[in-house]
């Protein structure tokens, strides 16, 4: 690629660039506030006033009681200590967890550790549209489930799950103690679309801060009052005991300053990322034969257009994307370090030589209707070309 | 400048040589399988020269699959053209992994199907005339085989899965 070519980002659900106004907010803190929360002096005590301001700040966003929120480095350890730390903390009262067969990594690999080490994990099955069924969460839990974990919107394909339902379904297949808990991994939603821990029936919920301009190394948990969980982290009992670590202020300040600036954007910035993100997607499968969409058509995020094509590996879709300056992602085994496809594609009953083909654009802050015409301007030559060296063009594969 | 590959890799994939299928060809191996994400057919045709050796005069190869799957069946299609059988068959897998330069270790597999489709062409050239085969392209052809039916066995698990999701 030419040095000084501008890079045409479609990854926004991978990562996203800090916003210039989270990077002040960042900088600030990072030079200004370098005291520890736990110390008891001025220093340490002006750290952990702006600590606890955020953390108000960030409770009122989505409906929860400040004490609710344990800030954390990332999605991925909000996650594992959710699997981990329900598991250990309740492992007397029952041993059974339930995901969706669609999670992230970060869920589906502690579930599966937790099943060698003992667990019982039960994988939801969804539809062709990525859709979990509520009625399939009913029928799964039994007396030994201590929790139910599904995704609230797909990072791969971005369909958005039927949250509020499944948390009522499990409200109301609570016992005295108020288990099974439930919990959904909102790192692809938080910031984009409203969040109310109450209305969603959650007891838990996950989001991160470099998925919405703000810095990497910062993430949090709701954890809803009353639900008792085993810490990953022991120490000096940071965060209510619950994540031992001096916390990483600048990092908090600016996820807190991200999220508000979201969250007073999000209406427009919805409308605006809907419109382009349609005429991606309706530009795609009109000037591409053989082109599939994946996910719910409407239940989806406003920023996630995913594809499959047919005869083409989607490793090599994204090298040529590269080549062109377009940053993009896929699914295909060859993108990753298993020989395997990406399991939420195979999950959607597509087979592992369609789910090879896959493409995910996400679109974000800075996309313009300049970029989507680009792209659509050079896609179709890119699978065109891809296809002339397939042995598959016009054969059934 | 792509951070993963190497120039030689990039400049074989963006710009392929010897792309398509052969009508009149004297060999053709196919390798890779769709289930793990790499097909590689490579055609070649065998022509004798003056001294009345044989030599291939030409390969042409059909690809789907990564970077490195494409750029090696376009290099081992540039590599092999006037070379002599003899000579060809001498082609190895470090040959081509030293020709294309740095390969990230996970793709490294994708990188060695081009020489097994190259000793499957010419498998395939002399057991169509009838000729002797020499013992390292027989066993090469017999580890491919071997290689093969494991993933129809795993495609196997694949098609009972897809009818799980689908009959539901």
């Amino acid at each position: 690629m030419a040095k000084n070519k501008k890079i045409i980002y479609f990854d926004y659900a991978a990562t996203t660039p800090i916003d210039p106004r989270v990077a002040k907010e960042t900088n600030f803190y990072l030079k200004k506030f370098f005291g520890n929360t736990m110390s008891l002096h001025n220093i340490g005590q002006a750290a952990k006033e702006v600590l606890e301001k955020d953390r108000q700040k960030i409770a009122d966003l989505v409906g929860a009681k400040s004490q609710e929120i344990i800030f954390t480095s990332s999605a991925t350890e909000s996650n594992n200590l959710v699997l981990k730390g329900v598991a250990f903390q309740n492992k007397k009262k029952g041993n059974h967890i339930i995901i969706s067969s669609i999670e992230h990594d970060c869920i589906l690999n502690s579930a599966e550790w937790l099943e060698s080490e003992g667990f019982e994990i039960t994988r939801l099955k969804v539809d062709k549209n990525g859709l979990v069924d509520p009625k399939e969460v009913k029928k799964a839990i039994k007396k030994e489930t201590i929790l139910v974990s599904v995704i609230h919107a797909s990072n791969e394909i971005g369909t958005i799950e039927p949250i509020e339902e499944i948390g009522k379904i499990c409200r109301e297949k609570k016992n005295s103690q108020g288990i099974p808990y439930f919990h959904t991994d909102a790192a692809q939603t938080f910031g984009k679309i409203p969040i109310d821990v109450n209305k969603m029936n959650v007891d838990l919920l996950t989001a991160s801060s470099h998925k919405i301009y703000g810095p990497k190394g910062a993430a949090f948990l709701f954890l809803k009052q009353g639900v008792k969980i085993t810490p990953l982290l022991h120490g000096g009992g940071h965060e209510f005991g619950l994540r031992s670590s001096t916390v990483n202020l600048p990092a908090i300040a600016g996820f807190t300053k991200a999220a508000e600036i979201c969250h007073a954007e999000m209406k427009e910035e919805s409308i605006r990322l809907k419109k382009m993100r349609d005429k991606l997607i309706e530009g795609v499968l009109k000037n591409i034969p053989g082109s599939h969409l994946t996910g719910h058509l409407k239940n989806r995020l406003v920023n996630n257009a995913s594809f499959w094509f047919q005869f083409v590996e989607g490793e090599s879709i994204i090298m040529l994307l590269d080549s062109l300056a377009i940053a993009a992602s896929t699914g295909s085994a060859c993108s990753s370090n298993s020989l395997e496809p990406s399991h939420v594609l195979l999950a959607l009953g597509l087979r592992p030589q369609e789910a090879h083909g896959s493409l995910r654009l996400s679109l974000g802050r800075w996309t313009t209707e300049k970029e989507i015409d680009y792209l659509l301007e050079k896609l179709p030559s890119v699978i065109e070309n891809l296809r002339k060296i397939s042995p598959f063009k016009r054969r059934k594969m | 400048m792509n951070k993963i590959y190497s120039k030689e890799i990039m400049k074989h994939f963006k710009k392929p040589k010897n792309v398509g299928k052969m009508k009149d060809f004297s060999g053709c191996g196919k390798v890779g399988n769709i289930i793990c994400g790499d097909v590689l057919w490579l055609y070649i045709k065998v022509v004798k020269n003056k001294k009345g050796q044989e030599i291939i005069k030409k390969a042409t190869f059909s690809t789907f699959g990564c970077t490195v799957a494409i750029a090696n069946s376009s290099l081992v299609t540039t590599l092999v053209q006037g070379k002599t059988l003899e000579a060809a068959m001498k082609i190895k897998k470090e040959d081509l992994l030293k020709k294309l330069g740095k390969v990230p270790p996970a793709k490294i597999h994708c990188s060695l199907l081009a020489a097994d489709a190259l000793s499957e062409a010419i498998f395939d050239y002399l057991e169509k005339n009838k000729r002797r085969i020499p013992e390292e392209l027989k066993k090469n052809h017999q580890r491919i085989e071997k290689e093969k039916r494991i993933i129809a066995k795993r495609y196997q698990d694949w098609a009972s899965l897809e009818e799980k999701i689908h009959g539901k």
